[in-house]
């Protein structure tokens, strides 16, 4: 397979003082919440801004997309959040990994119930094209511009988002398709 | 109706499947062409580049597209075929044995882990995360664990620590054991599958003795251990290292320098540190390409950073190196449990705070009081201060991480399980790309994926 693009040594990866600065000037410019060492930094953008926070992390040093899931906050209204958030019930969340100073970013956004649609990740992190494919499957939030916005895990027809609280547990039967009806 | 039309209505998957190419999007073509950093910011000429894939030499003849489309065919490799470690299903288009591009297709074994994991209370978690990856159950445990004392705040007695990282290294022993042994399978040494189980076996046998089951253990739990090691741990373990250290040497002998083996890995499914990175891709597949990263020795967890190892690269990203690491991932593990022999501290093997752990089997004979505490902690659980938590632990197949949310009740409000199989599947189409359908099946077992984990 031919591949242009420059390798990645070792070397690179771990000199990037200038890019922690820069982290840092994106951690300071947005909303965001230090719960101490152990933890990481949480930001909490807008969800307009998310893309373009996202981008500035990469740049600034975040190699790697580590994961990406979603919570549906719908019997848990009052959790706490910085006071210039406003809750939503379902919360996108990504953790970003700067190798390079061996340290985790963690980034929430608020979705709206009535709206679930937020930007895809996948132009500055390929990684996270399986990722948000389950977010949809199990959540139903549309990501703006994914290459393939289908289920991942459930077959394509089925109906409801089984990780949304209002899903219930014991109400729905199993549903193949293909299973013979009641004789 | 074409061939592809037939296929997709006739299964319940449809879209997930892979489309014919006019009907797919430049972006996700892309993608399955294992374009990944071309299609970063496509370019019109590039995404050109990345339609045609190998074919490049064609793309000067614009009129030939139809040729090529008429002239390839989609086919399935899975779910039920028996190299793909479960039900794996892989779509691929090939022209003659060459592949164009890939998708995988997954999802047949998710039985709702997650929401499952919302339904049962922490006492309970462990026992359902221990079935997500199967090879390497003790790791689920640990990282399941590891999250709920974050949120809890309690900290762990010194030997609960070191007894988890003994059972976590076995099990990476035990869990790349097996890994050479599918893999000489998928290769066509059929005896060095049988030795990969035998080898596994004992450590197995070690797991048994000390947890009681074989697979699933359910043997860490939130405030530790479930029970101390057995008497004459120390003898066992180092007949395990002994052993094992002995047998890698005879798969080297085996296998390593093998020509047939090596012709078959060398140079197959490579996939550049760039190309790794941005696909989030971890564990072994990221350090065959040659990057450090290794969480056990970048953001230590347990009491890694009291044990002296290395972490091992590669510099061609391809399947040999994925299969020498692997290889010696196993000598370095037993390194580890060496220096753990030594350390073992004494003392208590769970934290004696009444809040997260039983009474003692001893004073529930003697004390009313005990035996309603223990009661209640098995049927009501202990409450977890409200909060969220991401912790993440190296596993044997990459990293494993757990995020969960509390809502102050006996049991998680959201438990996400991030696993290292599902996320490094993605590299699949990157590492096939342009390489022959019989290499197929040594590339995708060089990903390592437990289908139990990547669907959940």
């Amino acid at each position: 397979m031919e591949n242009s693009s420059t390798v990645v040594t070792s070397d690179s990866a771990y000199e990037t003082e200038g890019q922690l600065e820069q982290l840092d000037k994106v951690v300071q410019s947005t909303i965001h919440f230090v719960p101490g060492n152990v933890r990481p930094i949480i930001l909490f953008p807008e969800r307009e801004n998310y893309l373009s926070v996202v981008m500035a992390m990469h740049e600034g040093g975040c190699e790697m997309l580590e994961d990406l899931t979603a919570v549906d906050y719908l019997h848990l209204s009052g959790r706490q959040l910085p006071s210039q958030v406003k809750p939503e019930r379902f919360e996108v969340v990504v953790h970003l990994l700067s190798m390079s100073a061996s340290r985790r970013f963690e980034i929430r956004v608020q979705i709206p119930e009535d709206d679930p649609t937020i930007d895809t990740l996948y132009d500055v992190y390929h990684g996270s094209e399986a990722m948000e494919r389950e977010v949809f499957d199990m959540f139903g939030i549309v990501f703006n511009d994914h290459p393939d916005m289908t289920r991942i895990l459930m077959p394509d027809d089925w109906e409801g988002y089984p990780l949304r609280k209002d899903y219930g547990v014991n109400r729905v039967p199993v549903q193949f398709r293909e299973a013979p009806g009641p004789r | 109706m074409s061939d592809i039309d037939l296929l997709a209505s006739t299964t319940s998957e449809a879209s997930q499947e892979m489309q014919s190419r006019p009907q797919v999007l430049a972006k996700e073509l892309g993608r399955e062409t294992g374009a990944v950093l071309r299609g970063r910011n496509p370019e019109p000429e590039e995404i050109a580049t990345a339609l045609i894939g190998v074919e490049e030499a064609v793309a000067a003849e614009p009129d030939r597209s139809e040729e090529i489309e008429s002239e390839t065919m989609i086919i399935n490799m899975g779910p039920q075929h028996p190299s793909t470690h479960g039900v794996l299903r892989l779509m691929m288009e090939l022209d003659g044995e060459t592949i164009l591009r890939t998708k995988p297709v997954i999802g047949y074994l998710h039985t709702g882990m997650e929401k499952t994991g919302e339904e049962l209370m922490y006492v309970q978690g462990a026992t359902n995360v221990t079935r997500m990856d199967y090879l390497s159950p003790l790791n689920n445990e640990l990282v399941f664990c590891l999250c709920t004392e974050a949120l809890l705040g309690v900290e762990i007695p010194p030997r609960a620590v070191w007894i988890r990282m003994l059972m976590s290294e076995l099990n990476r022993v035990s869990s790349h054991l097996m890994w050479m042994a599918t893999n000489g399978m998928d290769l066509g040494s059929t005896s060095m599958m049988i030795y990969g189980f035998r080898e596994r076996e004992l450590v197995l046998g070690f797991f048994e003795k000390t947890t009681g089951l074989r697979m699933n253990h359910n043997y860490m739990r939130p405030g530790g251990v479930a029970a101390d090691l057995p008497d004459g741990w120390e003898e066992d373990v180092d007949l395990i290292c002994d052993n094992v250290l002995k047998r890698t040497a005879e798969y080297d002998e085996l296998l390593t320098g093998q020509p047939i083996l090596r012709e078959r890995l060398e140079g197959v499914g490579v996939i550049t540190a760039e190309e790794a990175l941005s696909l989030s891709v971890t564990g072994p597949i990221l350090r065959s390409t040659g990057v450090p990263w290794d969480l056990r020795k970048t953001m230590p967890y347990l009491a890694y950073d009291k044990v002296d190892f290395d972490v091992l690269v590669g510099t061609y990203g391809d399947n040999f190196d994925r299969y020498a690491i692997r290889l010696n991932e196993i000598r370095e593990s037993i390194r580890i449990i060496r220096q753990i022999l030594e350390k073992m501290p004494s003392g208590d093997y769970r934290v004696q705070d009444r809040k997260v752990t039983p009474p003692p089997r001893a004073r529930i004979d003697e004390s009313m009081e005990a035996l309603i505490h223990h009661f209640k902690m098995f049927t009501e659980g202990f409450r977890v201060p409200e909060g969220e938590a991401y912790v993440a632990i190296e596993s044997p197949r990459g990293e494993l991480g757990c995020y969960m949310v509390s809502d102050g009740s006996a049991k998680p409000y959201r438990m996400h399980i991030r696993g290292p199989s599902f996320v490094n599947l993605q590299a699949v189409p990157v590492m096939l790309q342009g390489g022959l359908v019989a290499d197929a099946v040594a590339t995708t077992s060089s990903v390592d994926p437990v289908m139990g984990e990547v669907d959940r």
